[in-house]
């Protein structure tokens, strides 16, 4: 099981001091956050993505690289990639990059986004949100497994003879999370391509999670990618420890009261008790996040958030500490006992391969050189069959298959 | 079959003479429903103690368990009796926010009958100008007699010649219970999630299932 830590890229102030921090301090901070989560011995860091202050992470893959770069062993994902509003062709292109730079330590996760004017910002419009979802998916899927795409879809111009570079890392796609609070709809897309779901499970009731885990392994099963119990799960989920329970509560408190997302509206008491967000010591949010297998099953991948609501850096890498020291051991020990057999880990780079390949050596994509003949003569690169002439008769096509 | 009656009463004072016309308009009509052989089952909310909660679904987008319950209930009738006290020309700020927290879907097909209580019969045609408009947009259906009780009618009306509010609520009641007793709405409701129902139009049809 995958433990790590998701970020929103918040910039908030302090309520306690008063300071917000600039942008940079911030950026600089969440680097800081990310090399430490891999330290203290967690498996996942991921980023948001945002296009309005007051968050600053507009360009997920800029930032994971250079955590790519600071790391070694950190699987970098998202939380989540805006898959309504990027350009697929963009997305497909930015995530094998990805996967290259960082050695394979790339996965994402989509998500529709929850500011509505992002798009008309980037040109779209709100209220095709799901169905853009849905054809730019198939886009990014195909871009990543064909070599050469010819594509026509509603929401962007048509493609032909479009090739996405770089290849994903030897040949295998990043592995896709789809994140959603309660649209049924992204649950059913997951399981119908055997992705991983990810459902936030923070800021919503239990319930909400519950329902939507239980629909996607159901469909999961009904899709015939391998039983209920072997879909991927991720959860969310909100903490705040102190060794002391008490001096958790009182701490966190003035941040719980003025966050944007919760603050002014219900008691932190309230929250707690209505949500996952555990305020209290190791063994609390332990206890806590076990119980989260009893309705959603045996899963694979957790996230917390520890980082937002104004919280300093001093305080969010002490929170690191304890996930890493006292909490995360304890858990891999206690969700390793009675996990059945036929639990998956959550698909890596290497499984992946593994998976696609057997023992065999993967693929190393090696491009022809450029001959600019891309639309006629099928793919640009050397391993691949050589395409048969498509079969124009007439036009620059059938001069261009005559000339070779 | 059991016929869910759901009535929401927005008064803010206890005893609140919107609570008052709510227990009357409930009364009128399951007693006609009962004389027809239904089998009623009542729940009433009061706003009031649910306003915290409603405050904080507007803050935090889900419900607390409390408010939750109310909505499943509405959400599941097949009637609702709906009073709200006037304010500054139109339904109570608290009455419009729980309405605000419904899902939009929620209350389609709906029969609803419609009271509204205020100081002076000045206000009656709030239930006709602001009332029926919201429950109208929501696909709702509300009986043409709405009752307003201003606090003169609960006494001789000012004797202003109209019916008394007896006379007019039975009429109202009369007319609900004509349409809840033809809906088999609480039957019918619709989970998104339940998943015995066929899914491939979860993906709006371009997954090809």
């Amino acid at each position: 099981m995958q433990f790590g830590i998701f970020t929103v890229s918040d910039i908030t102030q302090d309520p306690t001091t008063g300071h917000t921090p600039s942008e940079a301090e911030r950026i600089r901070a969440t680097l800081t956050i990310a090399k430490h989560a891999e330290e203290v011995g967690l498996d996942v860091f991921a980023l948001g993505e945002h296009h309005n202050p007051p968050f600053w992470s507009s360009s997920p893959t800029t930032t994971l690289a250079a955590i790519a770069g600071a790391t070694s062993t950190l699987q970098l994902s998202t939380a989540t990639t805006l898959i309504t509003t990027n350009d697929p062709v963009k997305l497909a292109e930015d995530y094998a990059m990805l996967q290259h730079v960082s050695d394979g330590r790339a996965d994402l996760m989509l998500g529709r986004g929850n500011t509505g004017p992002v798009y008309p910002w980037f040109g779209k419009d709100i209220r095709q949100g799901l169905p853009i979802a849905m054809e730019s998916y198939e886009l990014l899927r195909r871009l990543w497994r064909e070599d050469v795409v010819d594509w026509e879809g509603k929401f962007r111009t048509p493609l032909q003879g479009f090739t996405s570079t770089p290849r994903p890392l030897d040949g295998v796609p990043p592995f896709v999370w789809h994140g959603s609070i309660r649209t049924p709809e992204i649950a059913e897309q997951a399981a119908s391509y055997g992705d991983g779901f990810f459902a936030n499970h923070i800021f919503w009731p239990a319930y909400h999670t519950q329902r939507m885990v239980q629909l996607y392994r159901q469909r999961f099963e009904h899709h015939g990618h391998g039983t209920a119990a072997q879909a991927i799960v991720g959860l969310g989920g909100q903490v705040f420890m102190r060794k002391n329970s008490q001096d958790a509560v009182d701490e966190f408190r003035p941040y719980f009261d003025n966050a944007p997302v919760y603050g002014h509206g219900p008691s932190l008491e309230e929250f707690t008790q209505q949500t996952p967000l555990t305020v209290g010591s190791p063994q609390q949010v332990i206890d806590r996040t076990l119980g989260y297998r009893d309705y959603v099953g045996d899963y694979q991948r957790q996230l917390w958030l520890i980082d937002h609501a104004g919280l300093p850096l001093k305080t969010v890498l002490e929170q690191l500490d304890l996930l890493g020291e006292e909490v995360v051991p304890v858990l891999r020990r206690e969700f390793a006992k009675n996990r059945p057999a036929e639990v998956p880990d959550a698909p890596t780079h290497a499984s992946l391969v593994r998976a696609t390949y057997g023992d065999a050596a993967p693929r190393q994509a090696v491009p022809n050189a450029n001959r600019g003949d891309n639309l006629t003569v099928g793919s640009p690169y050397q391993d691949a069959a050589p395409a048969a002439p498509t079969g124009s008769a007439f036009g620059l096509a059938a001069t261009r298959g005559g000339a070779r | 079959m059991t016929t869910r009656i759901v009535v929401v009463a927005a008064g803010l004072s206890t005893p609140s003479s919107t609570r008052q016309l709510a227990d009357r308009l409930t009364a009128d009509a399951v007693s006609m429903l009962r004389e027809r052989g239904a089998d009623v089952e009542v729940q009433v909310f009061e706003l009031r103690d649910l306003a915290h909660d409603i405050t904080n679904h507007l803050l935090m987008g889900f419900a607390p368990p409390k408010l939750q319950a109310a909505l499943d209930a509405v959400a599941a009738a097949d009637g609702l009796i709906a009073v709200t006290p006037i304010f500054t020309t139109s339904y109570s700020g608290l009455f419009k926010s729980f309405i605000d927290v419904i899902d939009p879907q929620a209350l389609t097909g709906l029969p609803v009958l419609l009271g509204a209580t205020g100081g002076t019969p000045r206000h009656s045609l709030a239930i006709d100008y602001a009332i029926r408009p919201l429950f109208t947009y929501l696909h709702a259906v509300p009986v043409t007699t709405g009752v307003f009780a201003a606090t003169s009618d609960w006494g001789d009306g000012d004797g202003d010649g109209v019916r008394s509010l007896p006379d007019r609520v039975a009429r109202a009641a009369g007319e609900f219970a004509d349409l809840v007793g033809r809906t088999d709405r609480s039957g019918l409701v619709n989970d998104p999630f339940a998943l015995d129902r066929p899914v491939g139009h979860l993906l709006g049809g371009l997954a090809g299932e």
